[in-house]
């Protein structure tokens, strides 16, 4: 049966380059970065050469980048820490109704703490409305938290404009950019962020390394206490395999970035568009322009998102509906939903999220398969009969 | 995730469709998570005689609306009244525990069905 893997979003494979990165630091050497003597020389050198890679990528120095084992964990450090260190300042935090739970669930959790957070709202291409974000700040704020891409839909939000308001009022701004790294530019000298997250396993690298970046003169408490690994900001003892990879994912990003971009584009230009022509009764989910090349999201109406996935899983394509992570819940997408999609267009959408690996050939197959599966589904679907 | 007889029902669900001039209609939506069922029976001397499902629903909702309509067909009403999401679940090999709720569509539909018929029935 053909294997076609069209849930980029969710994890990336592992690019062979990337794989040939880190196999030394699982072999050879495998000492650790902290020891003065021969064992752990090499290690310490891979993890200030992939510190470096991925500082090339951010455009910061190495004093600012923190290793962490993922992207949820960068998240946590950013918005904890901010809060945890500026306390004395405020207690207020705006962020977006359309965040990964990675950022959502930290606001909330702080609220036990006596934090209070903003959800902006999104339009219908799933858009931020910035003068919705300027009146909601307060003397209280201390932290802005926006994501640059959207995990779901693609959505890019303006954050060079965000980062502006933001100095402006001398509030700390974090930027969750971890579907954004390698697929759009990520320099945070022009984005005027303060801290931005990336995951290495959306990058083509492996499960379990992530970083954070932390503008110089950033204050921030850390999450995981312990020895002096990360400069005092991390303890653990770190990842060599891990860093060494993402170190080489951030280096491949750099080079191929323009390429992939274009390759990624094209390629959902001709799923949407031989989507939309062959099937009928179906919506694209977020800004047309404003996206990362690589998401289509799309609505079929009358039918349920899981229901198509199984048929397309039966049919060796994997794709999902809303993220991962929120699949095994009941509740239609977050995202979705606050972009004012109804309830059944929310509960019948599909996340394609395209990779470097996706070829032409892959987006042929499922516009041959898509169609008999969704009139099969419809034909079950008690809200189709009157709609033809 | 799913059980081979889920999968199995999910792939050629059993009794798809309306039935002709049904003697009773169940229309329900499933309170979790919003999805929906329509199951239309015609009863003949207590009996249902046929049944058929239209759903809206995950895979788990397919497969146990299919499997719904093969536990009752033939079946007494009195003895279709007392099945329950769980025979359902059961006679799919069971669910996984987040899907169970979904089971609860095709029970409440047959039992809204069922419902439907007898006041049809009282009226005449
Ligand atoms: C936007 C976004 N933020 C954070 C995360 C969490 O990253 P990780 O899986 O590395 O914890 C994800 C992954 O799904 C994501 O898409
Ligand atoms: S998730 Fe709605 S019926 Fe299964």
């Amino acid at each position: 049966m053909k294997k076609i893997y069209f849930d980029n979003n969710a994890t990336t494979p592992i690019d062979p380059e990337v794989f040939d990165a880190m196999m030394p630091y699982l072999k050879e050497e495998w000492g650790n970065p902290s020891s003065i003597h021969w064992a752990g020389r090499g290690a310490r050198k891979a993890v200030e050469e992939g510190r470096e890679a991925v500082c090339k990528l951010l455009n910061c120095t190495g004093l600012e980048l923190i290793f962490t084992s993922s992207g949820s964990e960068g998240d946590n450090h950013a918005i904890k820490g901010i809060a945890y260190a500026k306390k004395d300042k405020g207690n207020h935090i705006i962020t977006t109704k359309v965040e990964h739970p990675a950022v959502l669930n930290t606001c909330k959790a702080l609220a036990k703490d006596g934090f209070e957070t903003t959800y902006l709202d999104v339009d219908g291409d799933g858009l931020l409305n910035l003068d919705q974000l300027k009146s909601a700040i307060t003397p209280k704020t201390i932290l802005i938290t926006v994501m640059y891409a959207n995990n779901e839909t693609g959505v890019v939000f303006p954050i060079k404009e965000i980062g502006e308001i933001a100095k402006g009022r001398g509030i700390t701004f974090h930027t969750d950019a971890v579907q954004a790294a390698g697929k759009i530019p990520l320099d945070v000298q022009k984005l005027g962020v303060d801290l931005l997250t990336i995951s290495g396993h959306k990058l083509y690298a492996p499960k379990g390394i992530a970083a954070l970046f932390v503008k110089r003169g950033v204050r921030l408490v850390p999450l995981i206490h312990g020895g002096h690994h990360e400069r005092n900001r991390r303890g653990g003892t770190e990842n060599v395999a891990g860093i060494a990879a993402i170190g080489k994912a951030a280096a491949i990003a750099m080079r191929d970035m323009d390429k992939e971009a274009a390759h990624l584009a094209s390629l959902r230009a001709r799923l949407e568009k031989g989507l939309a022509e062959r099937v009928p009764h179906i919506k694209i989910n977020g800004h047309p322009e404003k996206r990362l090349p690589n998401t289509a999201n799309v609505s079929f109406e009358f039918v349920e998102g899981e229901s198509l996935l199984l048929n397309l899983d039966m049919k060796g394509v994997a794709a999902s509906s809303g993220s991962a992570c929120t699949s095994g819940s009941l509740e239609p997408s977050h995202v979705l939903l606050a972009m004012g999609l109804t309830h059944e267009m929310s509960h019948g959408s599909v996340r394609f999220s395209l990779g470097k690996m996706n070829t032409a050939e892959d987006i042929d197959y499922l516009l041959e398969i898509m169609p008999p599966i969704v009139e099969r589904m419809r034909g079950m679907s008690p809200l189709y009969a009157g709609a033809k | 995730m799913y059980s081979e007889k889920v999968m199995d029902h999910f792939s050629n669900p059993r009794n798809v469709g309306e039935v002709d001039g049904p003697s009773g209609t169940g229309m329900v939506g499933n309170p979790a998570c919003g999805d929906i069922m329509k199951l239309t029976i015609k009863v003949e001397n207590d009996k249902i005689t046929d049944v058929k499902f239209k759903t809206f629903g995950c895979g788990a909702a397919i497969a146990t609306s299919s499997m719904v309509t093969e536990l009752v067909k033939g079946k007494g009403l009195d003895e279709a009244e007392k099945i329950s999401n769980n025979t359902v679940a059961e006679a799919l090999d069971g669910l996984p525990p987040v899907k169970m709720h979904c089971s609860n569509l095709a029970a409440d539909a047959l039992h809204a069905a069922i419902e439907d018929y007898k006041k049809k029935n009282a009226a005449k």
